[in-house]
């Protein structure tokens, strides 16, 4: 008896079978379109924090005030809330990190970090056989450096174990070696510093950002110190983190604690997440209109359904239905088409997200990918899903009141 | 009228009217009459003089302006829709002129609606819906689709539907409005066969006076009044 409304509904969906087609065809598209846009651009997202979180880290602690208007704090002592501006002048400038050890030590309370590499930047020309170019040198621990950073994957000719046991050597962003059309193996020479050094190629790597891949080498720390003549400072610390998504809160703890500048990959990549975050928002924006099309389409079929059922509904009701049990007839329905909508759409959005994650794209630039990234997540599902039952169930919830409010007496008059 | 009868539906001084603009159109004019068990009455009347109107008040689809109805001999007037919604499921049938059959379902589905409503399962509603359209001579077409019915048939299908849930009222506006003469006659009689053998009350509206006569009761209406024959 429970059941009898759903099995009306059924009959009556059967016996439209093309207007319902056309109505669930419109939840699949929108179901799936939805899940292919967003599963793109998360994945593209998470793609590019994946790539710089492999690549720079998820903190980065300097002293360098080059881009800080001074330092403005605000701590909060028994309730009162103090602020402190420093103005640059004010602050007593130390390029690069005061005390590597007191520093290492200070940041061991931090349970968060999973690794740190202290990192000496510098400039220098890197001559090859033939041409020379300006680089950025990245002195780096080997060891320390591959526990925050993602280089034994980035690493595309070479092999980072010998670069680890030669201090002599250098790897290679790709773009550098290809401009100077230098081989793993081969020897260059490093001018600019405190003397030209002689160093040999021990791997090229491949970040995916072109502006890295163009300028960036890595040779070793004590190398590097020797070479730029700062033996003891002006090296800044690169960290990894357990959870990368707590990196804005643990930087404001260590700045709190160190006094030192520090910035979490939030902060310094913020405009190109901004940008993800907008095309995720817009396309999501734009894909739902399919979906409230396809509500639209499905408001237009039971609109005209219960018009032109509304014989039958006044039978219903000299038998015995009640307004509640007609509406529930043309609610069913929705639920119907929208069921079997979810099921349609989620398998088209699993399968087509399967079939773009192999159609080739070649992207450099801000990441490096060969073909389309695609981030699976349940949660594009769910939205879609929750988007679609919003849409159909408003669509149908209005006619089905209307037919709910149909009078029995009225109707069977009008129609004879 | 002998003693033994039982008077199933009685109507007292019923009044309804339509709004029409700011006037009110009066349609039924103060109509009292009373249906027993085991015969048929018949509505005639001229077109507009508000025969459907009195019987969809009687049937309870509509709610009088003045006036009182019993069913049973309880006053159903003033009854909640729950009520009213449950004595159409289980004591009153509906024919209406157009067989009204749901298109989308076959001829036992359609019969088997009201047992449905009413709690049976599929399965006890088919089977009881199969013996009346046995009854009707339908057993044949019982899981034909109803729009692949003829007239005549849809409305023996209807007949069947009204009937199925044993009502003790039957409620017809012109059951026969678009048959044949043949197919006319052969509905009359069997709604009279079931009035006698069931006990039914059948009250019929109807323009056809010579299916009128054949009525154990005839009830002349004009102008919203009824004038006895
Ligand atoms: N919903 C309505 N609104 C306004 N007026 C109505 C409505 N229904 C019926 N009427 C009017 O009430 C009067 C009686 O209508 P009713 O349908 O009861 O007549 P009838 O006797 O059944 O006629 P017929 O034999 O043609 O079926 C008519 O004048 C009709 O115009
Ligand atoms: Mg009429």
């Amino acid at each position: 008896m429970k059941f009898l409304n759903l099995e009306l509904a059924w009959k009556y969906v059967l016996g439209r079978k093309r207007a319902m087609t056309m109505s669930l065809f419109g939840i699949v598209l929108g179901i799936a379109f939805f899940v292919i846009t967003q599963a793109q651009t998360s994945g593209f997202e998470a793609f590019f924090i994946r790539t710089i979180l492999g690549t720079n880290g998820a903190i980065r602690i300097s002293d360098s005030f080059q881009d800080m208007h001074g330092t403005v704090r605000m701590s909060s002592k028994d309730g009162k809330t103090k602020f402190l501006f420093n103005s640059r002048e004010g602050a007593r400038y130390t390029e690069g990190v005061e005390n590597p050890a007191l520093l290492r030590s200070a940041l061991s309370q931090f349970s968060e970090i999973s690794g740190i590499s202290e990192i000496l930047e510098g400039k220098a020309t890197l001559a090859g056989s033939s041409r020379s170019q300006n680089i950025e040198i990245h002195g780096i621990v080997p060891s320390a450096h591959m526990m925050v950073s993602d280089i034994e994957n980035q690493i595309i000719q070479g092999q980072l174990k010998i670069f680890e046991l030669e201090p002599m050597s250098i790897l290679l962003g790709n773009r550098i070696a290809h401009r100077l059309m230098l081989q793993t193996g081969e020897r260059v020479t490093l001018k600019g510093g405190t003397g030209n050094i002689q160093l040999r190629i021990a791997g090229i790597f491949e970040t995916g950002v072109s502006q890295i891949d163009k300028n960036r080498a890595y040779i070793h720390l004590s190398t590097a110190k020797a070479f730029l003549g700062k033996r003891f400072s002006g090296s800044i610390f690169q960290l990894s983190m357990f959870n990368p998504e707590k990196a804005p809160e643990i930087s404001a703890q260590i700045q709190e604690a160190t006094s030192h500048r520090v910035i979490s990959w939030q902060e310094r990549e913020q405009v190109w997440l901004d940008v993800f975050k907008a095309l995720r928002i817009s396309s999501a924006i734009t894909v739902s209109s399919i979906l409230l099309l396809s509500g639209l389409g499905i408001f237009n079929v039971f609109a005209i359904m219960v018009i032109e059922k509304t014989r039958d509904i006044a039978i219903l009701r000299s038998i015995g239905f009640k307004p509640s049990d007609v509406s529930a007839v043309f609610l069913w329905q929705g639920g119907i088409v929208l069921f079997i909508g979810i099921i349609l759409g989620c398998l088209v959005a699993i399968f087509s997200t399967y079939v773009i994650s192999s159609i080739p794209l070649r992207i450099r630039g801000i990441f490096s990918t060969d073909s389309f990234v695609v981030n699976w997540d349940p949660s594009h599902y769910l939205w879609a899903v929750l988007i679609a039952i919003i849409f159909v169930s408003i669509a149908s919830w209005i006619p089905a009141r209307r037919a709910a409010k149909i009078e029995p007496a009225k109707i069977i008059r009008e129609t004879l | 009228m002998t003693p033994s009868k039982k008077i199933l539906l009685k109507a007292e001084e019923l009044h309804h009217s339509f709004a029409e603009g700011v006037r009110k159109n009066r349609v039924i004019k103060g109509v009292s009459l009373q249906v027993e068990a085991g015969e048929t009455t018949a509505v005639v009347g001229p077109s507009g003089c508000g025969k459907s109107t009195l019987l969809y008040l009687l049937g309870l689809l509509d709610r009088p302006e003045n006036g009182r109805i019993f069913l049973h001999d309880s006053d159903v007037t003033q009854s909640s829709d729950k009520t009213k919604t449950q004595l159409r499921n289980q004591s009153i049938g509906f024919i209406f002129q157009f067989h009204f059959l749901i298109k989308e379902l076959t001829a036992i589905e359609n019969v088997s609606l009201p047992l449905r409503k009413s709690g049976l399962n599929a399965e006890d509603s088919k089977e009881k819906s199969m013996l009346v359209l046995q009854k009707l001579g339908m057993e044949s077409k019982a899981n034909r689709s109803a729009n692949k019915l003829s007239g005549g048939e849809q409305q023996r299908v209807a007949i069947a539907r009204a009937i199925v849930n044993s009502p003790s009222l039957i409620l017809a506006d012109e059951p026969t409005g678009n048959l044949d003469s043949e197919n006319s006659h052969k509905v009359f009689d069997l709604l009279q066969e079931l009035a006698e053998r069931d006990n039914l009350g059948v009250l019929i509206v109807t323009h056809n006076t010579d299916l009128a006569l054949k009525t154990d009761n005839l009830i002349r209406m004009q102008d919203g009044l009824i004038i006895r024959a």
